[in-house]
């Protein structure tokens, strides 16, 4: 009877303790939301909202004391629209060919290929984007290398991964018998795919197309080697000219900064935190919404 | 009446498996032929095989010859331009995750059609055929997946008819529907029998006998009799077709 | 008859070309991965060489040792911290909690967050909670404390699908002897489980391995001579000398640059390699 008792007590505790552990996870959350608005609310506050979000000008060390991110809003928003329109294409051909044309032995090189892909570090593509990319953009393209062009190809090729791997999942989970349909009345192996199977998957195509957005625009190390880190008032961007994003500006300046200007690289993160979130929420109304149907 | 399909010879292999042993028949025009027999008995596959379905098998092997008007289907002929002239209706209801509308004119678009005036037609002509027009001319946007079952097959039958084939097959389209759609679409083909050569797989004997000119039993992959419907299952020739007709087995 | 032939034609050359796209997408990804990978591999192997790998770094030798201790240090303290927390709350996922409850959704809707959060955010919240506000200063402890956060929902996540896939027939074999619901979890759940956690840390190991903006302003860009223990010591793991020395900018430094590019490179290789030779073995258990 005691040793029922003492397993009894036993059991309630570690079932306190898995639930305990379970909590750190929120635990985390609420404290790094909180610990980040602390010390970035006060600074947007200080500067000024519309003065923080919508003025181009950035200078911290100018007298007066500009603290405008909307060049680096912009920054962002262009090296994350270029890696789309590079990443997504290439990425969703390639999901379709290893879901619907590519023989056996070849998708075992290319499936451990792109798997290989998202397991490399950040700062190999920035340095291979500092040594590769920008020479090449310098030469062939113009201008000297550093800026939206070779950012843009590198975060394409980055979020690659990505697209690839939950864009064939989504295809794959096409039910086969919209295929059969197809080919029923006559249709080749292609129209079926492009017409049929890959529209049918489009909710999970836009989840990966989504998550890229968010890797691509949390990208800090490998934009920083390639994208040149100027601030550039908005009508001066150019393709091949140089840009700061709202991830390059924090690492750029954070080692000397101190005081407004450190909780204003604060607040940058703050902003981005808030976009990651909000992209996270839409997920979340996309897969719900897919799910209902 | 004239010989639309002729199977010759034909014998096919899944892999080292045989699932047709030299099956020689005659599918006329304009009337429609029921296969019946119990599971694996290769109803099914010969039926695929009229339209080419199990090329998209591996390891499909066939021999003998399958002639349409007398052109040898595995011969010249591309398999996408068969597979228009010989449509297919499958087991369970498959209607593309699109609109109704999409669903029918799917078929026409794919094989050229551009004017949206001739797509309106052509849908509207295909669901009439297949019945459906008055009950989903207003719901033409209508997502394909949000109507009955029962609809939903009527919808791929019409979907059928939308590339105007002159062979329509069937395999079991009415073995997941309820009595009452299954009596649509029973009167549904005995109506268009008239313009089209239809082959219909069934698992109910009670169908056959209702609605089929001719029916061939299979066993094993072989082909045990084909007969005009009345007689085969008034006056069996076989005691095979007799034993399953009459239930001792399958 | 003639349109419709014309017609055919048409479709069959826009059906090769589609073919051939596809597959070009297909070989030209391989084709990037192969280069990114030669690129770096063929300038940096011939660099390495044993004082880059155990000397004292010194401007000359730009050694890699104490960065690499470093990084070890870092691997193995994160994950005693966060493995013995991530599979405890797989376990409460995955065993106790009921479904569709609200404490479950919450723990998803955090353990997802996190899992988005960008490396440089959680730089910035090490910085500001590890290094500031608890005092640790720029040190290999808040390094550590910031990645074992970071780290933590990919444990989670493949703990909790590993306990999932423990068939629920061994389960009730263990209770159906008696045993306690603690007992089973330890001796016949994790066990089992183990592969599928395994390639989780794995996968962990990976990302603390390449990982360079969190850290920056938590253990900081500070390199030691001689590789050190010191926890409170502000030390450059191997990702961050990458960084360090690609922006000095002379040729030395650039060539020691593809160096620990290639070494970086070689780790992942194996990671990689672990991780789906124990898929394998996963797959084949079941």
């Amino acid at each position: 009877m005691q040793n029922t008792k003492k397993s009894n007590f036993d059991e309630k505790i570690m079932q306190a303790i898995f639930f305990l552990s379970a909590l750190i996870s929120v635990l985390a959350v609420i404290a790094i939301c909180l610990f980040l608005f602390m010390r970035g609310i006060p600074a947007i506050a200080e500067i000024g909202f519309m003065d923080f979000i919508f003025n181009e000008k950035w200078g911290p060390t100018n007298k007066p004391a500009s603290y405008g991110i909307l060049s680096m809003i912009a920054g962002s928003i262009y090296v994350t629209a270029g890696a789309i329109v590079i990443g997504v294409p290439v990425g969703l051909m390639c999901a379709i060919f290893l879901a619907e044309f590519c023989p056996d032995n070849v998708y075992k090189i290319v499936k451990p290929a792109v798997n290989l892909l998202a397991g490399i570090p950040s700062i190999i593509y920035g340095f291979f984007g500092m040594e590769a990319i920008v020479p090449f953009v310098r030469e062939n393209l113009g201008g000297n290398g550093y800026g939206i062009m070779s950012a843009s190809i590198i975060l394409g090729i980055m979020i690659l991964p990505t697209i690839i791997s939950i864009s064939e999942s989504s295809i794959r989970a096409v039910p086969k018998s919209y295929g059969e349909g197809s080919y029923g009345l006559g249709a080749t192996k292609e129209e079926t795919v492009f017409n049929v199977i890959v529209p049918a998957a489009k909710s999970g195509i836009l989840t990966s197309i989504i998550l890229g957005v968010g890797r691509a625009a949390g990208e800090t190390m490998a934009v920083v080697m390639v994208a040149g880190n100027a601030v550039m008032p908005l009508d001066k961007i150019e393709l091949l000219k140089p840009i700061r994003t709202l991830t390059a500006n924090i690492v750029t300046e954070m080692s000397y900064a101190s005081g407004l200007h450190e909780s204003a690289l604060i607040s940058t993160g703050v902003v981005l935190f808030i976009f990651i979130i909000i992209l996270n929420i839409s997920l979340s109304l996309i897969k719900s919404k897919a799910q209902r149907n | 009446m004239t010989d639309k399909i002729k199977i010759e010879n034909v014998n096919l292999y899944y892999g080292e498996f045989q699932a047709l042993k030299n099956i020689n028949m005659n599918v006329k025009e304009n009337e429609i032929t029921a296969f019946i027999g119990p599971s694996g008995c290769g109803k099914s596959t010969l039926l695929k095989s009229l339209n080419r379905m199990n090329d998209l098998i591996e390891g499909v092997k066939i021999t003998g010859r399958i002639l349409l008007d007398d052109a040898d289907i595995y011969g010249d002929m591309d398999a996408t331009v068969l597979r228009r002239r010989v449509g297919m209706v499958f087991q369970k209801p498959n209607p593309f995750p699109m609109s109704i509308y999409e669903n029918v004119a799917y078929g026409p678009k794919t094989h050229g059609v551009k004017s949206k005036a001739k797509l309106d037609e052509i849908v509207e002509k295909s669901l009439r055929s297949a019945a459906m027009w008055d009950e989903v001319k207003d719901r033409l946007k209508k997502n394909a997946l949000s109507i009955s079952g029962g609809q939903q097959q009527r919808l791929c039958i019409a979907r059928a008819f939308s590339v105007n084939p002159e062979v329509i097959l069937l395999d079991e389209p009415t073995s997941a529907l309820d009595p009452i759609s299954t009596m649509k679409i029973e009167d549904l083909l005995t109506e268009i029998k008239k313009d089209y050569t239809i082959v219909i797989v069934t698992h109910n004997m009670q169908q056959a006998t209702r609605i089929s000119d001719k029916t061939a039993f299979f066993l094993h992959g072989e082909a045990i009799e084909f007969d005009e419907t009345e007689k085969l299952f008034s006056m069996p020739k076989n005691k095979k077709t007799e034993d399953y007709i009459t239930g001792r087995f399958g | 008859m003639d349109r419709r032939l014309n017609n055919l034609k048409q479709r069959k050359v826009k059906s090769i070309l589609l073919k051939s796209f596809v597959w070009l997408c297909g070989i030209l990804t391989v084709g990037v991965l192969i280069y990114i990978l030669l690129f770096i591999l063929l300038r940096g192997i011939p660099k390495i060489n044993l004082v880059f790998l155990f000397g004292e770094y010194n401007s000359e030798t730009l050694s890699a040792f104490s960065s690499i201790v470093a990084t070890i240090q870092m691997i193995f303290l994160s994950l005693i911290i966060s493995v013995p927390i991530g599979v405890f709350c797989a376990i409460y996922l995955a065993e106790y909690a009921k479904r569709g409850s609200i404490a479950v959704k919450i723990i998803r809707l955090a353990t997802d967050t996190l899992a988005g959060i960008p490396s440089i955010v959680y730089g910035l919240f090490g910085m500001i909670f590890f290094v500031n506000i608890l005092g640790f200063r720029a040190s290999v402890l808040s390094g550590v404390c910031t990645i074992s956060i970071m780290i933590l929902p990919v444990i989670i996540s493949s703990s909790e699908e590993a306990v999932k896939s423990v068939p629920d027939t061994y389960r009730e074999g263990s209770l159906g002897l008696g045993a306690t619901r603690i007992h089973t979890v330890f001796r016949i759940v994790l066990p089992t489980a183990m592969p599928g956690i395994l390639s989780g840390v794995i996968l962990a190991i990976g990302r603390i391995v390449g990982e360079t903006a969190a850290l920056i302003f938590t253990s900081g860009t500070n390199v030691m001579k001689n590789p050190s223990l010191d926890l409170l010591s502000s030390q450059r793991t191997l990702a961050i000398h990458m960084y360090m020395l690609a922006g000095e900018g002379l040729p030395h430094s650039k060539d020691m640059a593809f160096a620990t590019g290639a070494i970086l490179i070689l780790i992942v290789f194996t990671v990689n390699y672990t991780t789906t030779k124990l898929a394998g073995r996963i797959g084949r258990i079941q």
